[in-house]
């Protein structure tokens, strides 16, 4: 699943422009991660700060 | 905030105002919704733009000026320093603005004209009805309101999702968004006239590093790198805080910008039934610059004139909106942004030691017009060996 580290992202929304799923929004200060999320990661290889993480449960 | 609008713009940025702006003039019926709680803030951008661009749609006022450029610096890899200025000697060639006041100026503008705004406000769905945009459903602390439009201009930004809502594809390839970060930097040496720009794998991949003064001692230092270029240690982050540390270690960052910039094509089709997009949502960046606020501008108020138009004759279909669409594309914007698309994607195929070559062809340019196509055609006279190389582009470029 998709983690948003809060304390390092700059809402800046440059993630939401590469989700090909549509599940990512930036609502002011806020990514929201919708259930569609495939965990694909081309938001975490984007992002200028580093603030998304995919996380594989165990 | 009534139930119905001729036209609902969703966004607050230079798109926006000057579609809400240039609808009330033109005696329609405007609102203009901004998410955030101020307009104009946070900053995502470099804040650069040239003065004719500017001048075609506001009087330039030291209010939100932050500094005039009289010329530019493009520095190779290796250091080399090429000089770029006006022919016409002393004249102004662009500026760098204050967006916080100047996207507030041009909302007021807006406002002023007779079109309603609010911000906090937040499109979080279309209405649709048989397949045609009517409306939004607009949040706002924590209220939930329907707004019937017979027009609605999405101008929201690199972050847009309204487009995709109405079916339409905005999705940015992983290697066409510029991963950018900006520091607003005080206290360091500059020359406070003109924009400089560094080229290299190593210092940018794929993208540049820019200075832009702000003030005497001030500038906004920034990089965008290709999202393909990014990844863990090796961020727009990375690349920008080893630049700093070696060439301002003692200047102080009063300000920290992140964002996302588009250098693909436009979209396929910027218009649905009763839907316009415009500016970053509408993927029209200049691909080469990364600029877009004459861009945003210039959509913004092109949408507006055919959407009253349309409106005027009852039919604001596709295929009747679609007059918005051909006209940029046909507009010297629309053109150059092609152009530039190419000269781009030339550009970044290339080694540092190709673009070493390019930038040690002339140390200083006197250029007629200040343009990057002006300057693409005096890179291609002292680099003749280029003409080969971009083949069909070079033709319409000469």
């Amino acid at each position: 699943m998709l983690k948003v580290h809060r304390d390092i992202c700059g809402y800046c929304g440059c993630c939401v422009s590469v989700c090909p799923e549509g599940a990512l929004e930036l609502i002011d200060a806020y990514l929201s991660v919708e259930e569609n999320c495939t965990s694909c990661g081309i938001c975490a290889k984007v992002c200028p700060l580093g603030a998304l993480e995919v996380v594989h449960e165990k | 905030m009534k139930n119905n609008y001729d036209v609902l713009i969703i966004g607050g940025g230079p798109a926006g105002a000057l579609a809400a702006r240039t609808a009330a003039e033109k005696g329609l019926s405007a609102c203009l919704v901004e998410k955030r709680p101020a307009i104009g803030a946070p900053v995502r951008c470099a804040e650069g733009i040239g003065k004719e661009a500017l001048t075609g749609f506001i009087e330039p006022d030291p209010c939100w000026i932050s500094a005039e450029m009289s010329g530019a610096v493009i520095v190779a890899p290796d250091g080399f320093e090429m000089s770029l200025e006006s022919s016409m000697a002393g004249s102004k060639v662009g500026y760098i603005l204050d967006r916080k006041v100047f996207d507030r100026e041009l909302v007021w503008q807006a406002a002023e004209a007779g079109a309603d705004v609010f911000v906090k406000t937040r499109a979080s769905a279309p209405l649709i009805h048989e397949g045609r945009v009517k409306g939004a459903q607009l949040e706002s602390c924590g209220n939930v309101t329907k707004v019937n439009a017979d027009v609605v201009i999405a101008a929201d930004g690199v972050e847009s999702k309204f487009g995709k809502w109405c079916g339409i594809d905005t999705t940015v390839p992983v290697r066409e968004i510029m991963s950018s970060v900006q520091y607003v930097m005080t206290d360091i040496d500059i020359n406070p006239h003109a924009t400089i720009f560094y080229l290299g794998n190593e210092i940018a991949p794929e993208g540049y590093l820019w200075v832009f003064p702000k003030g005497r001692r001030a500038a906004n230092v920034g990089i965008g790198i290709s999202g393909r270029k990014s990844g863990k240690g090796h961020r727009a982050k990375d690349y920008l805080d080893k630049f700093v540390k070696q060439k301002f270690p003692h200047g102080k960052t009063i300000e920290c910008i992140v964002g996302g910039v588009s250098v693909c094509r436009p979209l396929d089709c910027t218009v649905a039934d009763g839907l316009m997009l415009i500016g970053d949502a509408a993927r029209v960046v200049d691909p080469l610059t990364g600029g877009g606020i004459y861009n945003a501008m210039y959509t913004g108020r092109l949408a507006a004139e055919v959407a009253a138009d349309c409106i005027a004759k009852g039919d604001v279909s596709k295929k009747a909106l679609m007059t918005y669409d051909k006209a940029w594309r046909a507009s010297k914007m629309g053109k150059g942004i092609e152009r530039n698309y190419l000269i781009k994607e030339y550009l970044i195929k290339q080694s540092d030691e190709k673009l070493n070559t390019i930038v040690h062809s002339v140390s200083k340019l006197d250029l007629k017009e200040f343009s990057t196509l002006m300057l693409i055609k005096e890179l291609l006279k002292a680099n003749p060996k280029l003409l080969v190389e971009l083949g069909a582009l070079a033709a319409s470029l000469r």
